[in-house]
């Protein structure tokens, strides 16, 4: 095992930043931060390493580790969330469109074809321009826009597997439907769907943060990156810090979550190995 | 459609909530929402067929006039963008695969993991913040400048940080697609033979390696292209560049329907546009396809 993982120290590192990160975030009502919403005018824009505010203030004097943190919970939790959700309905609408041939098949592939010809962020701000701007409804967009990947692919393989002797084999011995799909064909689809969803994660965090970034995400006071970065950018010349410091968490998630990505790429999927 | 299917009503989004249900009724039926879905979409295909997006609720004229004019900047963004992708990513592509794990190569793969995790509107700030405000070389907004521009040179220098920023995450998928299919290509007979009758490495690479390498290249060209138009939106946001990203986000916010729609359609349109050039590409370059 320990040697398989120093094959890839670069995703073993990515690994432990995400677990500090994601533990970090997971605890943030224990620690001993500050409200991340207090607002302390006499505090505003104070610069990194100022007693007190170990990362500075913002244009509100809010203190920034603390947003920082509290900003992890919704970032992380919108891009797990909304790449989960588009996971779920991928899979189902790839196994019913092929599995079952006919109408079902026809139509959902091609409500797959349409959203796909459509760019991926400007659909999304459309769907939240129908909903109204707001996380949740942000997250929805996403991940409506974000399913047919999944389903591409699992359909793919659900075409190629059931045609396949041990499928033929199993129906003939009087297996029924679900059997066949839970024992014979989602084995033949996890790899690929999980490989897909670990890069997808980053995609959809960044997606996320795009939409708050634009006013459409998350709104004020929440703390969430891409919105930190949004209000910040009035004060990028007194104060970089305010709008660098939400960048570089993205980034370093992102960065990170795609490391770990490409490892589990190449272990489970040796065939795209991009090398 | 999308914002039809939408669970949202776009009449309660419009007025907010204190509006009341008589106003609601009225502005309904004034947008034509009260009739069946086949219906309102065949009326749209109609007026849209003879060039009428409808009226913005919010600017009160035509729709699209001002998207087809926010349009051009946006296509000048984006094409720009393409250039400098395009050219960029084939290049260091070529260079990676003819020098495989030499340190180009070494560098243009952790490029691509870091085009793939950069946030685009956070490189645009940084470099806003790097080369308009600390080193002042180039403008940080807009597209022209308030007073005594108006040229080709205040366009460019304008033009300079939206677009690079734009083309970062495309010139390093560009360029790790044209590294995988070049060292393909270059591991074929024909390039040993090309190789073995003296042709200079120059020309075996340009000829015999590119070109053959083409279709995939144009292929994922094709798809930049699209993700391009839809991330102009965000640098667009960063940069106040006066495109129909910006406007659609202003109309979003001001809930101004048949003005988000209208900037929906050009850009969809000019999507659909850009896949079939792609797919005319294809047989210029390979003339064994043929469409029939």
């Amino acid at each position: 095992m320990s040697r398989r993982l120093r094959r890839y120290p670069l995703a073993v590192a990515g690994a432990l930043v995400l677990i500090a990160i994601v533990g970090t975030a997971a605890l943030a009502p224990h620690l001993p931060l500050t409200d991340p919403d207090a607002v302390d005018t006499r505090s505003r824009l104070r610069p990194p390493l100022t007693p007190g505010h170990l990362l500075g203030t913002d244009e509100f004097g809010r203190d920034l580790v603390s947003r920082l943190v509290w900003g992890a919970r919704v970032s992380l939790l919108a891009g797990i969330a909304t790449a989960a959700a588009a996971m779920l309905l991928g899979v189902v609408l790839g196994v019913v469109g092929g599995y079952y041939t006919g109408v079902v098949e026809t139509v959902i592939m091609r409500a797959t074809d349409v959203l796909m010809a459509f760019p991926y962020i400007l659909l999304a701000i459309a769907i939240v321009a129908g909903l109204g701007p707001g996380l949740r409804n942000a997250m929805l967009a996403i991940a409506v826009v974000g399913f047919p990947l999944y389903t591409r692919l699992v359909r793919g393989v659900v075409l190629s597997v059931k045609q396949l002797e041990f499928v033929e084999a199993a129906r003939a011995l009087g297996s029924s439907d679900a059997t066949i799909l839970r024992r014979h064909v989602l084995p033949q689809f996890v790899s690929p769907v999980l490989v897909t969803f670990s890069l997808d994660i980053g995609a959809k965090i960044l997606a996320t943060a795009g939409l708050s970034f634009l006013g459409l995400g998350t709104q004020p006071p929440t703390a969430d990156w891409g919105s930190m970065l949004a209000t910040g950018r009035q004060f990028v010349v007194l104060s970089p810090h305010v709008v660098l410091l939400p960048g570089v968490a993205i980034f370093v998630v992102v960065f990170s979550v795609n490391l770990v990505g490409d490892a589990l790429r190449d272990v489970l999927d040796p065939r795209t190995y991009a090398g | 459609m999308v914002l039809h299917l939408s669970p949202g009503d776009p009449a309660e989004i419009m007025l907010g909530s204190a509006a009341t249900s008589e106003d609601l009724a009225r502005l309904r039926a004034d947008l034509g929402l009260t009739q069946p879905l086949p219906v309102q979409y065949v009326r749209w295909m109609g007026r849209v067929a003879r060039g009428d997006l409808g009226r913005s609720l919010w600017m009160r004229r035509a729709v699209l006039p001002d998207v087809l004019e926010r349009f051009r900047a946006t296509l000048l963004l984006t094409g720009t963008a393409l250039v400098i992708s395009t050219t960029g990513g084939v290049l260091l592509g070529v260079l990676a695969a003819s020098r495989p794990h030499s340190w180009l190569d070494r560098l243009s793969a952790v490029a691509s993991l870091f085009g793939a995790s950069m946030p685009v509107f956070w490189l645009g700030i940084v470099l806003m913040v790097i080369f308009s405000l600390q080193l002042g070389w180039l403008p940080a907004s807009g597209m022209w400048a308030p007073y005594g521009g108006g040229d080709a040179r205040d366009l460019l220098a304008h033009l300079a940080l939206p677009a690079v920023t734009l083309a970062a995450a495309s010139v390093t998928i560009i360029a790790r697609l044209t590294r995988s299919t070049m060292l393909e290509v270059l591991g074929q007979d024909y390039i040993r033979t090309a190789r073995a009758k003296g042709l200079v490495e120059r020309l075996v690479i340009a000829r015999h390696g590119l070109r053959n390498a083409l279709i995939p290249i144009v292929t994922v060209v094709g798809v930049q292209a699209g993700y391009l138009l839809g991330g102009a939106v965000l640098t667009e946001a960063v940069f106040a560049w006066p495109g129909v990203g910006t406007l659609m986000v202003q109309g979003i916010l001001a809930r101004d329907f048949p003005l988000v729609q209208g900037c929906v359609l050009v850009i969809a349109v000019s999507f659909v546009l850009v896949n079939l050039a792609v797919d005319l590409l294809y047989a210029w370059i390979d003339p064994r396809i043929r469409y029939e």
